[in-house]
């Protein structure tokens, strides 16, 4: 099953909008990025960068009317997702592409006992009989390490903690042994200590099963601990992307370096903690420049006249800035290939 | 341990300590309950003994419980049914009448006695409210009556139920122009006045059998009942299907229709429950002034309706004619209005006034 480096999904130019009052929302403009077997991409960004929205468009969850998918492709191996009949999506979710969402206490129905909720996934793809499914879903809660499982299995989700309902939501999207899991801020709603378990979780699972991740998150913490490459999101656009060992050391792009900044030092004495200054841009009115310029600290007249460049830095590496390659070096960074 | 669990193992122990003290009134245990764990030193022993805790039904039961009005209805509502159920079977058995059963077809025979008088003036427990002008007996009538009367309620409510939250989840989950036309649509309906279109409707299909009468009245209630369904459900489903679970159930694959039937409906129970409930008296009500008016059930068959319509003619000499089904009629449309406020109360904690 795991057939490391094949490109198990690759997405293409996708765009996503959304048509409000306010205008034309392009939520998602120009997205693109290969995904690996085997392997765990992290997407950053600020609330409203379109990291949702981009893993919506892959699954076509996107609520039309208002969304739209404008163009792109999505190939889910080799085959384009966009442009498959509404059943064949339907088969995908869930079965081969599982998703977890933020907020484990909102993403369970209160009406159905647990058990329904599992079973439901394995009758639906697996075509398991009711007893067959019950046990299934059993063995999935103890999987996830829930204890009494067969105790629990019958509970309603209000009878389940934040932590143990995200670990049942986890069950859940595990049950079908998916090829890809979508993992859309799965820790933002828990506390710290709960965090860690079912990162952890996730982590010890994507081992065992070998199923690729993509782990959508504003914690950066998170994103150096899981990743094997990270993409960073602004307005709609990948800003950064590149090898998550190599972002953290060299970021070759004025965002990252500030988002890096933000993030608080532990060992640090007292001081200010480090803002970007500013609010993320109204992507309804979107300046012709850079979306990044009135925010940047080094901004020069160009970032607000033209759209910036995707730049190469590296094999992998790339920056959507003027100055990307004056940024990089600033951070020690030096291409190695080419 | 996050706080969530730490918390319920602070009410399980608790409840372990309430349960061997006193079992009183599970809400108020909430009081205290910190203090009453760091007391005593009890050990919660095995997890699961306790785990059991009061499922959305039972905390609703318990609440409806505690609403005496509520309770009255409840109990009168099921007296009413099973009496007028068992009735007419129970009078036949010991007394050898059915409702419909004329002792005599001679005209010129007073044959409405008043209450609990035999046919010679003299006290007698074969008539405890009288006979009617053709001398049938009128408790067994007014109970052959209150058969037909739930039964209309109930089944047309069956009806709108079936019709108006099937449509209005549809509507809702849909959403745009579909929901657009479907509301505009129940709107039109809503403009026009039903009991002139159950009156067209009613006569136009007149049938020649009483029971074809029934079934129609049954059809034409159902189906102009329907409407203020559609919109609650609707308007539940709308601001459901927006819910995170509802994503969830899309991303793993599960189809629009059970998404609607087996996600969303059963998430908008309880105000279905509660509008049900007081549809029923709605469309009794509703029947009982059709057959008042001569359009609902005929005879031989009765309704509370058609009694009070039979008394309402003789109300000057045989008083007991109206008053019997009206009395029947209004107790039961009480403890119904009852049992439906209680029962909002109970399902909808939310809405309660503390």
């Amino acid at each position: 099953m795991t057939q490391k480096n094949g490109t198990l999904l690759e997405v293409n130019e996708l765009r996503t909008y959304f048509n409000t009052d306010d205008g034309l929302v392009k939520a998602v403009d120009g997205i693109s990025f290969q995904l690996h077997r085997g392997e765990t991409l992290g997407i950053v960004g600020e609330s409203g960068s379109g990291k949702s929205v981009t893993n919506l468009s892959i699954l076509r969850l996107i609520p039309d009317p208002p969304g739209k998918i404008v163009s792109g492709e999505v190939l889910f191996n080799g085959e384009d997702i966009l442009l498959l009949p509404s059943d064949a999506v339907r088969k995908i979710r869930g079965r081969r592409i599982a998703m977890i969402f933020q907020d484990p206490m909102t993403s369970l129905n209160p009406f159905m006992r647990i058990s329904r909720q599992l079973m439901e996934m394995t009758e639906l793809h697996l075509g398991h009989k009711r007893a067959q499914a019950y046990e299934h879903a059993i063995r999935m809660l103890e999987t996830v390490g829930i204890p009494d499982a067969r105790m629990r299995v019958d509970d309603y989700p209000h009878e389940f903690s934040g932590g143990m309902r995200q670990r049942v939501m986890i069950a859940m999207a595990l049950s079908c042994h998916p090829e890809l899991l979508i993992a859309d801020e799965p820790t933002t709603a828990l506390d710290v200590t709960i965090q860690a378990q079912i990162l952890e979780l996730i982590k010890k699972l994507k081992q065992d099963t070998g199923t690729s991740v993509i782990l959508i998150t504003h914690d950066l913490g998170v994103v150096a601990g899981m990743t094997d490459h990270v993409i960073v999101m602004y307005a709609g656009k990948i800003f950064e992307q590149a090898r998550t060992r190599e972002l953290f050391a060299t970021p070759g792009n004025p965002y990252t370096k500030g988002l890096l900044r933000s993030v608080p030092d532990p060992t640090a004495e007292q001081g200010k903690l480090y803002q970007i200054p500013g609010l993320p841009p109204d992507v309804a009115h979107l300046k012709p420049g850079c979306p990044f310029a009135p925010r940047c600290e080094r901004v020069e007249e160009i970032c607000r006249q033209e759209f910036p460049p995707f730049v190469q830095l590296n094999a992998d590496h790339f920056s959507l800035c003027h100055f990307a390659g004056d940024v990089f070096a600033e951070s020690g960074g030096s291409s190695q290939a080419s | 341990m996050d706080l969530e669990s730490e918390k319920r193992e602070l009410t399980e122990a608790e409840d372990h300590i309430e349960s061997r003290l006193n079992p009183v009134d599970p809400d108020m245990l909430h009081v205290g309950q910190e203090m009453a764990v760091a007391e005593g030193d009890v050990d919660p022993g095995p997890q699961h003994e306790f785990v059991r805790g009061t499922s959305l039904w039972q905390d609703a039961w318990r609440r409806l419980l505690r609403n005496k009005l509520a309770v009255f209805g409840l109990v009168v509502v099921v007296l009413v049914t099973i009496i007028s159920v068992a009735g007419p079977t129970v009078i036949k058995r010991t007394l050898g009448f059915t409702p419909d059963y004329i002792p005599s077809n001679d005209p010129r025979l007073v044959k409405s006695f008043p209450p609990f008088t035999g046919p010679n003036g003299e006290f007698s427990w074969t008539h405890p409210m009288g006979t009617d002008n053709a001398g049938r007996d009128q408790l067994a009538r007014v109970m052959q009556g209150g058969q037909i009367s739930l039964f209309v309620g109930i089944i047309a409510t069956l009806v709108s139920l079936l019709i108006g939250v099937t449509y209005g989840a549809v509507a809702g989950y849909a959403g745009g122009r579909v929901d657009d036309v479907m509301m505009r649509f129940v709107d039109v309906l809503y403009s026009l006045p039903y009991v002139i279109v159950v009156i067209v409707l009613l006569s136009m299909f007149r049938s020649q059998t009483a029971r074809g009468q029934l079934i129609l009245l049954f059809i034409s209630l159902g189906s102009v009942s329907w409407l203020t369904m559609a919109r609650i459900v609707r308007g539940q489903v709308l601001s459901l299907k927006n819910q995170e679970f509802v994503l969830a159930a899309r991303a793993t694959g599960v189809s629009n229709t059970k998404i609607v039937f087996r996600h969303l409906v059963p998430n908008t129970l309880g105000p279905v429950i509660v509008y049900a409930t007081l549809t029923i008296p709605q469309i009794m009500l509703t029947e009982a002034f059709l057959s008042y008016l001569g359009f609902g059930v005929q005879a031989p068959l009765a309704s509370w309706g058609s009694l009070a319509a039979d008394g309402v003619q003789n109300i000057a000499i045989f008083p007991w004619q109206l008053i019997f089904p009206g009395v029947t009629m209004a107790l039961t449309l009480f403890s119904l209005n009852f049992l439906g406020d209680g029962l909002r109360d109970a399902l909808d904690p939310q809405m309660r006034t503390v």
